[in-house]
């Protein structure tokens, strides 16, 4: 089935997509001690989806996402959960959290938290949930 | 080692739920993994039972932030008792529902949801803060919204429509007492609300209190706000609609006894509670009384059967409290059994009109015993556990001197009984003849007809345990007995999350 194009959309899209998922990425990964976080930086990224699907998913660019939404809702809720948890196996209690700091040659500082990788759940959490919803809406009524 | 078991009911399932997701395409997994999910959380949430009854009121501060700062799980007798009782109904409806045909052919989703559900449901139970109360409810509420709509029918949309706006509205004045008691109190925390809410203007600590009472009341369905209950619940697959039947209402219910007895004490019989109660057992019967289909009769049974509770926690004494405890955990059981029975009549005949069925007596006589059994105990015909809840929630009732909610309450019990032998009469007595029966459902001696054997597992089990229940009645009562006076005395759970 083919749609009418538009061509602004279509650039929009080009331009907007690849850099509003890499904002996404940036307020994920600066929302430990400043604002943004899995949540928001998953926000970001699902409306840049949002925005790639009303383009009509394909613009134009060979950009074709082919991601099984549930399978990344359940990889970004287990993440989540298996970083709650971890903690109970060194007898702490759940949610509990640790973090390192290390010195990696050009990058100086880093510092590593394990709610880090909580946030990556929630962020994969929010995008999987948006694509799970669009592919719903999008797909031929079949009963 | 207690305050390592605690979170587990809630962890388990999220991370069950979290790999069924991602095995979506691999149904046998997914059932293995939430029936052992289901198993496990039975096992957790007993031994949480004996640890309590042994060593008294569990905390679990998570993220090692100490209790009034960060989110406290708090399993004293109350939770741990309903905690265990809703493990047990959400593992017995979940074997009912690998039976399903509806259930199974929409398995992608279910299964994930449903874990969610039982992460949710054990989350509302042991919840030491008023707003992790909300957070747990929304997580209940909202897959009970996707599993409503599962099928995606007309039918199911429409009722789903009434059933979202009206919890949202629920929800949002739900947080907004929450903002509320913040702002008059400092704190969400449950223990210290209930430190703090007396030294508050006597008027704005009753407003609150109402408040708190009409959200919980909404999700409880009891009078005047009950009517969405009866239009949602019977349009969902069978297994969905009993075990919203079995919990849903009955978390609305545990929130009512947690708030108002710790945080809103009152001293002596709360009339209003009481006429509520009344008002909530008649009107929910005179409904049931009216009503041509099964599962709709059912389900203004659910809203009668509320009243009771509400009538036990009107009185405001340790018996009276005891009594609604037990009588929801034994609500959970029977009220789910009846909607299992309800499921699988449906299923072997395509209808749930009573006019159009009969003789289920002879074409499933198990299911009319399961049937028999359940309806009894709802009625509160001795020697059945319902007849010991009953019996505890009006002896309660007279020595608090309710005599006229004592009265609603036995005339309504004879209007339960009544429309349950009107569902006994239409449904299982009378010719085989008389029903209709889903083509292909017969089996080849002509009279019997095919009931899937993991329906009947799943039945055979709740009704198992609601027996068991009727059995080691003495036993369970002494339990809840020292759950009303904790509840009651305030002071156990408020030291134990304080220090």
């Amino acid at each position: 089935m083919t749609h009418a194009r538009s061509l602004i959309l279509d650039t929009c899209v080009r331009v907007v997509f690849p850099t509003a998922l890499v904002f996404s990425l940036f307020l994920l990964f600066t929302g430990h001690n400043a604002p943004g976080g899995g949540f928001v930086g998953g926000l970001v990224a699902a409306s840049a989806f949002v925005l790639l699907w009303v383009a009509g998913a394909d613009p134009g660019t060979g950009l074709r996402v082919r991601i099984d939404a549930a399978v990344l809702l359940g990889c970004g809720l287990g993440i989540s959960v298996l970083t709650a948890v971890a903690p109970m196996a060194f007898g702490q209690p759940l949610l509990d959290h640790t973090s390192w700091e290390l010195y990696l040659g050009p990058f100086e500082k880093v510092k590593l938290t394990t709610t880090l990788a909580f946030d990556i759940g929630v962020y994969l959490v929010v995008v999987g949930l948006a694509l799970v919803i669009l592919n719903t809406l999008g797909r031929e009524r079949t009963a | 080692m207690m305050s390592q078991l605690i979170p587990l009911p809630v962890a388990l399932p999220l991370l069950a739920a979290a790999v069924c997701l991602v095995l979506y395409r691999v149904g046998w997994a997914q059932r293995l993994l939430a029936v052992s999910t289901l198993v496990a959380t039975v096992a957790i949430s007993a031994s949480l039972v004996v640890s309590v009854r042994a060593d008294g009121i569990g905390v679990a501060d998570l993220g090692g932030w100490p209790a009034p700062l960060g989110i406290t799980l708090v399993a004293d007798l109350l939770s741990v008792v309903l905690l265990v009782v809703a493990a047990v109904t959400l593992l017995a409806v979940h074997i009912y529902a690998m039976g399903h045909r509806d259930a199974r052919e929409q398995s992608a989703f279910f299964h994930p949801l449903y874990l969610i559900l039982t992460a949710g449901v054990a989350a509302s139970l042991l919840s030491g803060d008023l707003f992790n109360l909300f957070v747990a409810f929304e997580v209940m509420l909202i897959s009970s919204y996707a599993l409503l709509t599962l099928g995606g029918t007309r039918a199911q949309v429409r009722a789903g429509m009434t059933y979202v706006v009206i919890s949202l509205v629920a929800s949002a004045l739900f947080v907004t007492a929450v903002a509320f008691l913040y702002a008059a109190t400092g704190t969400v925390n449950m223990a210290q609300l209930a430190e703090r809410v007396g030294d508050l203007d006597p008027a704005l600590a009753t407003t609150l209190g109402l408040v708190l009472l009409v959200v919980f009341g909404v999700k409880a369905a009891i009078f005047p706000l009950f009517f969405w209950l009866p239009d949602a619940y019977p349009t969902a697959a069978a297994p969905i609609t009993a075990v919203f039947a079995g919990l849903l209402t009955k978390v609305g219910v545990y929130a009512i006894i947690r708030t108002q007895t710790l945080i809103f004490p009152h001293d002596g019989p709360s009339p209003m509670l009481l006429w509520l109660a009344a008002l909530t057992m008649a009107i929910g019967v005179l409904g049931a009384i009216a009503q041509n289909d099964v599962k709709r009769l059912l389900s203004f049974h659910i809203v009668s059967q509320i009243g009771y509770m509400i009538f036990g926690v009107a009185l405001f004494t340790a018996g009276g409290v005891a009594a609604a405890i037990f009588y929801t955990a034994n609500q959970m059981v029977v009220k789910t059994s009846l909607f299992l029975v309800a499921g699988t009549v449906e299923d072997a005949t395509g209808t749930g009109r009573i006019k159009q069925l009969g003789g289920m007596l002879h074409r499933a006589p198990l299911l009319a015993a399961l049937f028999a059994i359940s309806a009894m105990s709802l009625a509160g015909i001795p020697p059945f556990s319902g007849f010991v809840a009953k019996l505890a929630v009006i002896t309660e009732g007279a020595a608090a001197n309710a005599w006229a909610v004592v009265a609603v309450s036995l005339a309504v019990s004879v209007c339960t009984l009544f429309s349950m032998t009107k569902v006994w009469n239409g449904v299982f007595w009378g010719s085989p003849e008389a029903s209709t029966v889903r083509a292909g459902a017969l089996r080849s001696d002509g009279l019997h007809v095919r009931t899937p054997t993991l329906m009947v597992v799943g039945t055979v089990l709740l009704v198992g345990v609601g027996v068991a229940l009727s059995v080691g009645a003495g036993p369970a009562y002494d339990m809840v007995v020292d759950a009303g006076e904790q509840l009651t005395a305030r002071a156990p759970y408020i030291e134990a999350v304080l220090r």
